[in-house]
């Protein structure tokens, strides 16, 4: 159902830079902030990605000939930081959660444009702030987890600016968290219902309530550490009779949600993506809505199984047990209804449908290796070794990092008004594809045989595997080349894609694409079936409005 | 951190109340820094009651902690979110000079909080390193006090912006004023909570 | 046409169910089992990967049969079937993730059990006469592995002492100091752990036993080997820039060998 009301609120101010020159300023428009987030995530996922290949560089030979160990630590720490903090978190929340969300809810902008543009502008400091620290004395090398006592008793300069840039990511993305809630919550077109907002403004909500409510607590945290070091107390140096127990408990508070934080807002997109492309109504909208809210929950709950080797009491072990593999269930749920939703569809297998169905392939696996990590005796094995580093790479790579992709193959025409290489893009799809899963999969087997992780040298044994891994981590390298050659060229000359190329029902492809500064130059649509494919009625009315 | 927020929202204000709508998503946004705010208070309160439970400290090393002054400092704060909700009663009447006088007591209520706690830490036999205790105490009244430091100079600017007639804020422009009370009244409930946990427990 | 149906998707998760028994009992992944926690592990491993390879196949299946099934053909135009959601449907794939969950959460219970991790955490050395038991933060207890020999008081005390970048080992019985774990094969070792410096962990992978070594936390593994032979002790915990190095080896000796070793070794010979 199609209906258009008048605009209902402000306009954003139109003293704003034009061209290509607003993308460097502080702007207000949703759509300009969103987009910066988007560049400024993808030239620090550049910057994590040399790291990464840095790492498997040093790993092709068993000894520790590539770079000083130290160093190897620093890249290590830098390559995490930057990957969760500067390139997923920012990019699946705040690039298309700041471009799409006021257009799902029918608004012209963000509840708190100012506020959105200063977490924006937070970012690229602390993230050069951060990369810096490694020309000033050396970067963090104690890991992105940065667990005391290492973290108090390496050198000090490169763990402070370390802290200092994740306390302003941290306070970027609450605001961002605040942002969206107020959004969500109270800038509604009126007429919509919350019941029939599209699905990434349901995942956005359930994330930024998990921002909100755990962010805080690391931050709390980190001043903690930070003074550790600098005043030298003792919360965390059992040398001055500290607990290093209690800093992973709070850490975990956080960093555990901070994986719902990378993927419930993928989960949202694929939501979107799926049934354009299959053409059909997402499958089970209310369970998806409450298995959102299902994870939500749960999220804050489990964080312990991140510590089952350390000193936790059965009890903690048993809980956490129980509470993380139950988190399966609601994500289990997801997953049969996006195989419901191309059940019986007419599905155009383009560059975005390839990534959105790689991801649900690649994140079984890790949501497999995730269930069976959840089981304390399994957990006692391989904690901290390759075959975690290879389910959370099934996570936030084979997962989020395939679903940004597919992303910005479905929504490069309304960001640009053309259409990216269908050619190149599968090319791109089946490099990552197979780049990744070669990384990856065989670090299972390397950690269930006694690799550990974040190591420069290991047991010959391990060699031949880990150079497979190599290879792979290469052609991942190479996949980002023909996907900037097809992003520069179809900006330059690529096809128009006119408004509405996917003949898509969400809002956003319901104005001109780009769109103009206040989103609709007339009225806001008001859509309350943004999946109604193949509703006779509902094409009939379409039809009537065009 | 904490500034930022604020500072934003009535700047936000200026557009938003002239077009006389949605105005109270403005607080809905406060309503959740604060509950941010309150779980970096959380943090603290747990990691201090894990290691109360968990890492005792030797008996030589237990100080009993003073009641009167943090007794006082806790009836300061609680008459001052009092007096802050009476500044309001008056700002809604348009009273300007009843509501400046009630702001004015606030702030001075609130720095006098400020100071009893300054003369607590002066006086007091341990320091910030002595023991997880000590840090512990330091950090939790510290953060605290940082909040009530950025909660005195806002009812200052907003007993500056109250005065008629060049004031920014009146009954029309409420939102600074509301924002700042319940920011008042959050920093006050955290006191009580930290006062039971820290003093009475 | 119905009837077909049904027999091609009971025919097809059979095939999926017995092909996913039969990839999780041939392909091994795991090391050499050397303890008696070992094969209890191995067990919950098989059915982890047993659920895994029939989920993981049975998705990817799906997947890529819709791909391929439902696939626009060219010059295809128009939408898919108007389908929102089918409750019957989602309320049974709701119930069976949760009730596969919930056998293997409590299956995994068992398995901890039978490991040793719901052992109350204790540590009597026998040196110790102090009548206040010692703190012990976290680790796993001797545990009904062994059924009645599992008495503490026959279990081998080690102190392990961790510290950048070494594990150094401290036999109380002979007072020996030793870079390298030497145990006898088929008798309950109780190691005590502390660090000196930064978190480490001891992890031997033909143990399948892995535990944190906390500065200011001791805490416990107790664990009886039982295959003879020379395993990796691996430190697995992030502690600095030699941690890739740290690594020693635990000596699984015959008793007599194990003896011969002690005797030898032993301050106390007088």
């Amino acid at each position: 159902m199609t209906v258009s009301l008048k605009p209902n609120n402000s306009t954003p101010e139109k003293l704003q830079p034009t061209g290509w020159l607003k993308y460097l300023s502080f702007s207000l428009d949703h759509k300009v902030i969103g987009l910066q987030y988007l560049v400024c995530g993808f030239l620090f996922y550049l910057i994590g990605g040399s790291l990464a290949g840095a790492i498997r560089v040093e790993l092709t030979s068993p000894l520790s000939d590539f770079m000083p160990r130290e160093v190897y630590n620093q890249v290590l720490t830098l390559h995490g930081t930057i990957m969760i903090f500067l390139w997923i978190v920012p990019v699946v929340n705040g690039a298309f959660g700041n471009y799409l969300i006021p257009f799902y809810v029918g608004a012209r902008d963000m509840a708190f444009p100012r506020l959105n543009a200063v977490a924006f502008w937070l970012i690229p400091p602390s993230g050069l702030m951060l990369i810096t620290s490694y020309f000033i004395n050396g970067a963090a090398q104690s890991g992105w987890t940065a667990y005391p006592p290492l973290s108090i008793t390496t050198p000090a300069a490169g763990q402070i600016i370390w802290i200092l840039s994740v306390l302003l990511l941290g306070g970027s993305s609450i605001f961002g968290g605040i942002n969206f809630i107020a959004t969500i919550i109270k800038l509604r077109r009126p007429g919509l219902k919350l019941m029939q907002l599209p699905m990434y403004c349901w995942a956005m909500l359930g994330t930024s309530i998990l921002v909100v409510l755990s962010t805080p607590v690391l931050a709390g945290t980190l001043i903690l550490l930070s003074f550790d070091i600098v005043a030298h107390t003792g919360f965390f140096n059992p040398s001055l009779g500290g607990n290093v127990i209690v800093y992973q408990h709070l850490f975990w508070f956080y960093s555990h949600p901070a994986v719902y934080i990378m993927v419930l807002p993928a989960f949202g997109l694929v939501s979107e993506i799926l049934p354009i492309h299959s053409r059909k109504p997402l499958f089970g909208y209310t369970t998806m809505v409450f298995s959102i809210m299902g994870i939500v929950v749960l999220g804050l709950v489990v964080w312990a199984h991140h510590m089952f080797t350390s000193g936790t009491p059965p009890w903690m072990r048993l809980f956490f047990t129980i509470a993380t593999a139950f988190i399966a269930v609601p994500t289990g749920i997801k997953f049969f209804n996006w195989v419901a939703t191309l059940w019986g569809g007419k599905i155009s297998l383009n560059s975005a449908m390839l990534f959105s169905c790689g991801f649900i392939i690649n994140f079984v696996l890790g949501g497999i290796t995730g269930v069976a990590l959840a089981q304390v005796p399994f957990d006692i094995h391989v904690h901290d070794t390759y075959f975690v580093v290879a389910h959370f790479h099934y996570i936030v790579y084979g997962g989020s990092v395939f679903v940004i992709f597919s992303s910005i193959y479905h929504w490069f025409p309304k960001f640009t008004g053309k259409m990216l290489n269908e050619n190149l893009g599968r090319f791109h799809f089946i490099l990552t594809f197979i780049g990744f899963n070669l990384c990856f999969a065989p670090q299972h087997w390397l950690g269930l045989n006694g690799m550990p992780r974040r190591v420069a040298e290991y047991d010959p044994q391990f060699q031949l595997i880990n150079q497979i891994s190599s290879v792979g981590a290469l052609l991942m390298a190479l996949s980002t080349l023909p996907f900037l050659w097809n992003v520069f060229q179809s900006i330059l000359y690529g096809h128009d894609a006119g408004d509405n190329p996917w003949n898509a029902l969400t809002p956003e492809w319901l104005t001109s694409s780009p769109p103009p500064v206040e989103n609709w130059d007339g009225e806001a649509p008001l859509v309350l079936e943004p999946y109604g494919y193949g509703n006779k009625n509902l094409n009939k009315t379409q039809e009537q409005n065009k | 951190m904490t500034s930022i927020v604020p500072q934003e929202k009535s700047s936000e204000s200026k557009k938003n109340l002239s077009e006389g709508e949605h105005e109270d998503f403005r607080l809905f946004g406060l309503i959740a820094f604060l509950i941010a705010d309150g779980m970096t208070f959380a943090g603290f309160f747990a990691a201090y009651l894990t290691f109360k439970a968990v890492n005792p400290l030797a008996p030589d090393a237990i100080y009993e902690l003073e009641l009167p002054l943090p007794t006082l400092n806790t009836i300061l704060l609680l008459v001052s979110s009092f007096t802050f909700h009476r500044a309001g009663k008056f700002l809604e009447k348009e009273e300007a000079k009843q509501c400046q006088k009630w702001l004015l007591i606030t702030g001075a209520l609130g720095v006098a909080f400020l100071i009893s706690q300054m003369f607590e830490y002066f006086t007091l036999p341990f320091g910030l390193t002595d023991n997880l205790f000590a840090s512990t105490f330091y950090a939790l009244t510290g953060f605290h006090g940082l909040h009530v430091t950025l909660g005195s100079i806002m009812i200052m600017i907003i007993w500056w912006q109250t005065r008629v007639p060049n004031g920014r804020v009146n009954k029309e422009n409420l939102f600074p004023f509301e924002a700042v009370e319940l920011y008042w009244h959050f920093v006050d409930g955290i006191w009580v909570v930290l006062f039971i946990i820290l003093y009475l427990l | 046409m119905p009837k077909m149906s049904a027999i091609l998707t009971l025919a097809s998760s059979l095939i999926l169910g017995v092909g996913g028994v039969w990839i999780a009992y041939n392909v091994d992944m795991l090391p050499v089992s050397a303890s008696t926690n070992a094969p209890v592990y191995d067990e919950l491993y098989r059915v982890l990967f047993i659920i895994g390879s029939i989920l993981f196949i049975g998705m990817t299946a799906l997947v890529i049969y819709s791909l391929i099934q439902f696939r626009r053909r060219p010059g295809e135009t128009g939408d898919g079937i108007d389908l929102e959601g089918n409750i019957s449907l989602e309320i049974f794939w709701t119930a069976v993730p949760a009730i596969v969950v919930l056998f293997v959460g409590l299956y995994s219970y068992d398995i901890y059990d039978r490991m040793g991790g719901m052992q109350p955490l204790m540590h009597d050395q026998s040196g110790h006469m102090g009548n206040q038991a010692e703190r012990v933060w976290g680790g796993i207890g001797s545990g009904p592995i062994e059924t009645s020999s599992s008495n503490n008081s026959s279990s081998l005390p080690i102190e392990l002492t961790a510290m950048q970048f070494a594990f150094i080992f401290h036999y109380p019985k002979g007072d020996i100091i030793s870079g390298e774990l030497h145990v006898p094969v088929g008798k309950e070792v109780s190691l005590k752990m502390e660090s000196k410096d930064v978190i480490h962990a001891f992890w031997v992978p033909q143990f399948r036993l892995k535990q944190d070594v906390i500065p200011g936390q001791p805490t416990i593994l107790n664990f009886t080997p039982t295959k003879a032979g020379n395993f990796p002790i691996v430190c697995a915990e992030l502690c600095g820039p030699y941690h890739g190095g740290m690594r020693s080896n635990v000596i699984v000796d015959e008793q007599e060998d194990f003896d011969t070793w002690i005797r030898e070794n032993s301050k106390e010979t007088i």
